[in-house]
């Protein structure tokens, strides 16, 4: 592939525009069809038994009074989905977190499933299975889980990262490290010096639609899989590996997404399904309550996170600190690993140390939740960034573009920083008028900033031109933010079209190369890169066709505005040759004209924020209202600028909500006390105000529009800009996320006894 | 599962009354569909009271105004006179679960749910309001404070129902209003509630005063020494002040996911001042 995905600096004709999304109609009409809306005759329903413990070894199940019952038709436990994993550690968490093996590790953890003619006698199935449980002594705090008399939740785990492997077994799996120069000499130059210790609850992303899927194992070995997810190719590769399965024979086929944030780039009943529709013989539809989402999919960590930085009079940081411990449920994860590379990625630093340890809990297994583990370093250590600007009498602003990284700063996590949008989001924000719009009594604004890597990875992409002159798009990331509209976006304006002709469709995994899922904020940034690499194929075959239709040398045939157009003096009277006239020709020039692409989608630009936002707190109730959010964020380049800042406000929306309400409340038995949406507050339209949004466009110089990803960074500084205000509201510095009002309401009171 | 409709309430009361396993008595359905949907009961017998005659209507007597049992939320924001006589009452009502959930819920269906942090139950007993019972033995007119007896449980006896709610005439001079505190702004479940129903004398001191808390103890609390300690006054600062303490001093709550005991005490204080102040604007107080 002689594919240049440099920046160009061209001038653009469709990209910036607004279109209607093509997934739009279908999805206000109630049309559009989600995981649970797929149906096949003879379908079976699906359900799954979970453990009411924390942490029990499951002794004996017997399933035979439920394989009695009439209706039933499969029953299955952990022996229905034998270890085919071959020593792969990562595959095999997968495996016991879909079905448990030897112990229940967590309330909600799966035990068995039944597939059964109705849902009435699935659930009477499920009372009818009888599991022993030796219930073990649990732990689900993350500071308690990493003391070393805590219960041990795996006693096979040595902590990794050590300078010798550790004699006893412990709760931590992994310490990593990052950063550079000396801290000690640091901190002995500042004169400030701010310590403090962060504690954040765990949160879910709260998307909309629970999991659903159904699954067809068919006679013949092949299988098929309708599902709600951001990635079906990888889907299909932990389906297939734990079915036993070959790849191609499992054809997985996306639904549309009612939210995922990360939380669907992970299987979890789908291979339960396969392996009730593998034993029944006929179709299952699994589809999980609200309750068994909260119970049993992947909220992110909960935190414990100290910071320490110290800075000149000047205002010149001279070293900076932090220590997290993050959960990850009871399988080994990085999670504290990708806070310690975040915390301190805004800055220029000349000597930083950040150290990481991953914690097990009794708690369902942590997956990715949105630009996941960096809101809440940012939280730490943007508050003691204000706190210190305070102390040192600066602007909080100002201190911030002091210290901010630029191009060819080292990065705290090791890197050299290419061009990047620190800087210019804070002088935006300086120069904001909600900067300078009054305040009332009781109200408070703060700022913060954000960073995320995003990410590139494997895509592929197909672009087929019809005889009549419309183009189709097969993309294989899912479109979870609009990404049909904005690929099509793409493809209009390389080939020189008009975004009405074309469709672009999310392609399921026996029709296109693999993929990799949406995530890392990659949809937009690599399929768009696939996406004009296919439609420059595209290109090069509708140059030949025309000078086929001319009789003239390619090479003499250029490509402007949709049109072939022949250059050079002798072929002065040849008139320009629309697309739609080359397709219409194509049957006799050699046939259809398409252009494919595959590539790894290198060099997706970091990315940054800063968020001012405006609370008002009810210094009787502790009540917070967000009453004014601005997000300022590099898009590089924003190809659909609605759905750009529809990405910029939905991750402030849910920053806000984890920031004031959201928590995963256990109880002392370790079970989950508020698995539904009455009790896991996430904010409701009337909570929020506007979010405002700007976008800066500091174009990523490998990518040829200058696109980067956008849909992560939005949620890193909201908990940090929210304490931020809560702090200048009340003058109480709020250490604890979220600040829900019975804690701000005990922190004042604490403040008002001095 | 059976699932009947009767059109009188004698026939309502006999199938209840002879219902062999766990019966329901649906209206509105928000709480019985929901707790059905996620397996918490699985009862036999369901009688719908919306086809009964009656059940589905406000009335205004000369004694005051009944609502029968069947009547949504909404329809009680919808009605004028209801709204200027009682605005507490028909405010706490409306801030009940969403606007969809109010085209569907009542107010009887809410004090028989019997949870202590139903919003519409503190401003009823605020109000004095009584239930119209029909049972196995004829009818029996009860005060609404005495139907639910903790956490899911009511006084009724079995083929019992409540078929109206009834609230007195207003007299001159007098208010009602309710407060909830939810960390949203709606579509939540309070965490601690008030309310207050005041009447004024000719000079603006206050004449009677009812005080309820909701969320603070196993059943919506009928705080009788708060009513007494406004009576006479025109709310100033010690009154409402001794109020709070009064109520935070009443409450009996729990630690849970919702909120703290602390937390529950010093704001059910605070609802109460600042709901009374309401109560006494509208009554006409300055």
């Amino acid at each position: 592939m002689n594919f240049d995905p440099r920046f160009s600096g061209r001038k653009f004709a469709s990209v910036g525009t607004r279109p209607i999304r093509p997934d739009g109609i279908d999805k206000v009409t109630g049309r559009a069809r989600y995981g649970a809306d797929f149906n096949m005759a003879g379908q079976l329903v699906g359900r799954i038994l979970r453990s009411p413990h924390a942490h029990a070894v499951i002794k004996k199940i017997d399933t035979s009074k439920a394989e009695k019952l009439a209706g039933v038709k499969a029953v299955i436990t952990a022996k229905d989905l034998p270890d085919l994993t071959d020593g792969d550690a990562a595959m095999y968490d997968i495996l016991d977190n879909s079905m448990a093996r030897k112990k229940a590790l967590y309330d909600g953890h799966a035990v068995a499933a039944v597939a059964a003619i109705d849902a009435r006698i699935a659930r009477q199935a499920l009372k009818l299975i009888e599991v022993d449980y030796e219930v073990l002594p649990h732990v689900t705090d993350v500071d308690e889980a990493a003391h070393h008399h805590a219960p041990l939740i795996n006693d096979q785990v040595f902590t990794e990262g050590l300078e010798e492997k550790p004699a006893k077994p412990s709760n931590i799996t992994k310490r990593t490290q990052f950063g550079h120069g000396d801290v000690h000499k640091g901190f002995a130059e500042a004169d400030f010096v701010i310590e403090r210790s962060f504690k954040t609850e765990q949160t879910h992303q709260g998307y909309i639609e629970p999991h659903a899927c159904v699954a067809s194992v068919n006679a013949d070995g092949t299988a098929d899989l309708w599902v709600c997810t951001q990635g079906h190719f990888v889907y299909r590769q932990h389906c297939a590996q734990l079915l036993g399965l070959e790849a191609s024979k499992l054809r997985v086929t996306s639904s549309e997404i009612g939210g995922g944030f990360g939380g669907k780039t992970h299987v979890w009943a789908e291979p339960v399904a396969l392996a009730l529709s593998r034993k029944a013989g006929r179709p299952v539809k699994l589809v999980m309550t609200r309750d068994e989402v909260f119970r049993a999919s992947g909220p992110t960590s909960a935190t414990s996170i100290d910071v320490k930085i110290g800075a000149r009079k000047d205002g010149t940081i001279t070293a900076a600190e932090a220590t997290l411990r993050y959960s990850c449920g009871p399988y080994a994860g990085s999670w504290a690993e990708i806070g310690a590379m975040t915390a301190f990625a805004c800055y220029k630093l000349e000597n930083v140390k950040t150290v990481g340890y991953e914690v097990l809990v009794n708690r369902p297994k942590t997956a990715a939740y949105r630009a996941p583990s960096a809101p809440m370093a940012a939280f730490a250590v943007e508050s003691v960034v204000d706190e210190l600007a305070k102390e040192l009498g600066m602007d909080a602003v100002e201190f911030r573009i002091k210290n901010a990284a630029q191009e060819g700063t080292r990065s705290s996590y090791g890197p050299v920083y290419g061009p990047i949008g620190i800087g210019p989001t804070l002088e935006a924000v300086k120069n904001h008028p909600h900067m300078k719009a009054p305040l009332k009594a009781n109200q408070g604004r703060g700022m913060a900033c954000g960073f995320w890597f995003n990410f590139g990875g494997q895509t592929c992409t197909d672009l087929n031109i019809g005889m009549d002159g419309s183009v189709s798009l097969a993309v294989g990331t899912v479109d979870v933010g609009g990404s049909r509209a904005s690929l099509s976006l793409v493809a209009a304006e390389e080939l020189g079209i008009d975004y009405s002709h074309v469709k672009a469709i999310v392609a399921d995994t026996s029709s296109l190369g693999y993929n990799d899922m949406t995530d890392g904020s990659r949809g937009t940034f690599s399929s768009s890169m696939a996406t004009i690499s296919a439609a420059r194929n595209a290109i090069k075959i509708l140059r030949e066709r025309a000078a086929q239709m001319w009789d003239i040398p390619v090479e003499d045939v250029v490509w402007e505005k949709g049109h072939a157009i022949a250059k050079g003096e002798k072929h002065g009277n040849l008139s320009p040759l629309s697309l739609k006239e080359i397709a219409a020709a194509s049957g006799k020039t050699g046939g259809p004209i398409a252009g494919h692409s595959e590539l790894v989608a290198d060099g997706a630009g970091v990315s940054f924020a800063t968020h001012i936002c405006d609370v008002e707190v009810d210094p009787e109730t502790g009540s917070t209202r967000v009453i004014r959010y601005t997000v300022v964020q590099d898009a590089g380049k924003a190809v659909h600028p609605t759905y750009v800042e529809g990405q910029y406000q939905g991750g402030a929306a849910q920053g806000i909500g984890w920031a004031l309400n959201e928590e995963y409340i256990y109880g002392k038995d370790g079970r989950l006390q508020n698995a539904g949406f009455l009790d896991y507050r996430i904010p409701v339209c009337s909570d929020l105000p506007m979010i405002d949004t700007q976008i800066l466009e500091i174009p990523n110089p490998n990518h040829p529009y200058g696109v980067r990803g956008v849909g992560e960074t939005s949620i890193v500084p909201p908990l940090a800009a929210i304490a931020n205000a809560v702090s200048n509201a009340v003058g109480v510095r709020m250490t604890h996320i979220p600040m829900s009002p019975p804690r701000i309401l005990a922190a004042l009171d604490a403040e008002r006894e001095g | 599962m059976r699932y009947i409709r009767p059109l009188s309430i004698e026939d309502a009361v006999g199938e209840l009354a002879k219902a062999v396993g766990p019966a329901a008595i649906l209206a509105g359905g928000s709480d019985l569909l929901v707790r059905m949907k996620g397996g918490f009961i699985e009862p036999e017998l369901i009688v719908d009271i919306k086809r009964i005659g009656g059940l589905a209507d406000i009335t205004e007597t000369a004694d005051g105004f009944r609502i029968g049992a069947a009547v949504p939320c909404a329809v009680l924001g919808e009605n004028k006179a209801l709204r200027k006589a009682w605005p507490g009452v028909v405010e706490a009502a409306n801030l009940i679960g969403s606007k969809q959930v109010q085209g569907r819920c009542t107010i009887t269906g809410n004090l028989c749910n019997a949870s202590p942090a139903a919003d519409s139950v503190p401003a009823l007993v605020a109000a004095g309001a009584k239930a119209v019972v029909a049972g196995p033995s004829g009818k029996r007119t009860i005060a609404v404070e005495t139907v639910p007896t903790g956490p899911g449980r009511t006084s009724l006896a079995k083929g019992e129902i409540i078929e109206a709610i009834l609230l007195d005439k207003r007299p001159e001079h007098a208010g009602d209003a309710y407060l909830r505190f939810i960390p949203r702004t709606e579509m939540d479940i309070a965490v601690v509630s008030a309310g207050v129903n005041l009447t004024l004398d000719d000079h603006g001191a206050i004449k009677t005063a009812r005080v309820a808390l909701g969320a603070a103890a196993p059943t919506v609390l009928l705080v009788e020494e708060a009513g007494q300690v406004l009576v006479g006054s025109k709310l100033d600062e010690g009154t409402l002040e001794r109020l709070a303490k009064i109520c935070a001093g009443a409450c009996r709550p729990i630690d849970d996911k919702r909120g703290t005991i602390e937390f529950r005490r010093k704001v059910a204080g605070v609802l109460a001042r600042r709901v009374a102040a309401i109560a006494y604007k509208r009554a006409g107080g300055k």
